[in-house]
């Protein structure tokens, strides 16, 4: 396995960059899109409760591949071309965002219901109560369910090998492929993907029990 | 347009992607039952703490959570054969199904027991019961009760992760949509149409499931 890092470690370092790099824009624009949609199915108006609710049980309820293969094979047809990285952030995207709104929501729901009557009850709106009042709060029960959400997202972007990612499980496969040394590649791969979603992983069990 | 929809459900076809439904839906049972029964022995054996022991099982499981299971599936199919055993495609597809959905099931097992009051297994141990008869007819049964909603939301994932296997080329649904439309590129939007809504369908019939069980629960 080492003589693999010797051999290809550029190789292995540029899909760690990229399964990086797309586990983060995922990450930032799925914890928007979620927390949007956890607002609007924690909102008065019954049609926005419709529409996320829509939302969140097709993504949720899809596997990512099709989703990502959907981005990957119809969209360059009829809207846009985009390369495998694009298609597989989007999908990855749209996936976690589902369930990072189903989170958020539960977060939302575990603030004491006397905190949002108490800010109606001071003067503020319900959109100024949900951001000043209750979001505050409710990140705090979030934020261990969403590191392990961080660490299934790093998995998921394996899915970028499917549509010619670059990734990390991409680079393995043209390594396992090309040196004829399965074994060894795949686990100098398993052995980069640990190194991200180990300590992550660790330390969100480590804030699970101090909040509990 | 619609016209598409009509030629590429035809009956062949359909029979075609069904037989993928039944595939997915073979390997996700198998998986099921396999990686339950081998889920929650290792939580127990995690949650017990044989010394040393059940540290090193929970370090293997911890490494193998953490792993995509894609790299499992090739370590299986492609890896194994290097070890001088060939599975075949299927069940290669479900022990890697298997091997990585148990150390899922394993962590869910010991947080729900752990979720379980101290107090009953003293009370348990209290009555003159043993530890192992305590934890089996008092503090498993009442564990299982919590563990349900996530068990089988873990089992969704299962279901929707056995389109993973595609890339082993295990002919289930995904798979077999894609030889479809390779053959006529007019059925690409109604082939990804087809499985989005079959897989859809298993998987929300499970969400509903779960969503019952934790209210009856509660």
């Amino acid at each position: 396995m080492i003589h693999i890092f010797a051999n290809y470690g550029g190789t292995l370092l540029y899909g760690l960059g990229q399964t990086l790099l797309c586990s983060v824009l995922a990450l930032i624009f799925s914890l928007i899109l979620g927390t949007l949609f956890a607002l609007l199915e924690e909102s008065p108006s019954k049609f926005a409760r419709g529409v996320a609710r829509v939302y969140i049980e097709i993504f949720r309820n899809i596997p990512l591949l099709v989703i990502t293969m959907f981005f990957y094979v119809v969209f360059p047809l009829y809207v846009v071309k985009m390369n495998g990285f694009t298609a597989g952030t989007i999908g990855l995207t749209l996936y976690t965002s589902a369930f990072i709104a189903e989170t958020v929501r539960a977060g939302i729901q575990s603030v004491d219901p006397g905190q949002m009557e108490g800010a109606r009850a001071n003067g503020l709106s319900f959109w100024q109560a949900m951001r000043f009042i209750i979001l505050p709060q409710a990140f705090r029960y979030v934020i261990p369910p969403l590191g392990n959400q961080f660490v299934n997202l790093v998995k998921n972007s394996s899915t970028l090998a499917f549509v010619g990612g670059f990734d990390l499980m991409y680079q393995g496969n043209v390594i396992a492929s090309s040196s004829l040394e399965t074994i060894a590649a795949y686990s100098a791969v398993g052995v980069l993907y640990l190194v991200i979603t180990m300590p992550i992983s660790y330390y969100m069990r480590y804030l699970e029990k101090r909040l509990a | 347009m619609l016209q598409n929809f009509i030629d590429a459900y035809s009956p062949d076809n359909l029979r075609y992607l069904f037989g993928g439904l039944g595939i997915t839906i073979l390997v996700s049972v198998v998986s099921i039952i396999g990686s339950f029964i081998i889920g929650s022995i290792l939580g127990i054996i995690r949650y017990v703490k044989i010394k040393y022991f059940s540290a090193i099982v929970g370090f293997i499981i911890d490494i193998i959570r953490n792993l995509p299971l894609i790299l499992i599936l090739f370590f299986t199919y492609f890896g194994l054969p290097n070890l001088g055993v060939k599975p075949e495609i299927i069940p290669a597809a479900i022990l890697a199904m298997t091997i990585f959905e148990s150390t899922m099931l394993a962590e869910i097992v010991r947080s729900g027991i752990q979720a379980v009051d101290p107090g009953q297994m003293e009370g348990a141990r209290a009555n003159g019961l043993t530890y192992w008869q305590g934890l089996w007819h008092i503090v498993l049964p009442q564990a299982m009760v919590k563990m349900i909603p996530a068990i089988v939301s873990q089992f969704i994932s299962l279901v929707k992760d056995t389109s993973l296997a595609t890339i082993i080329l295990l002919p289930e649904m995904l798979y077999r949509s894609q030889i479809i439309y390779g053959q006529n590129t007019n059925y690409i939007i109604p082939m990804f149409v087809a499985i989005a809504l079959m897989y859809f369908v298993v998987c929300y019939c499970l969400s509903v499931l779960a969503r019952y069980l934790e209210k009856r629960q509660a």
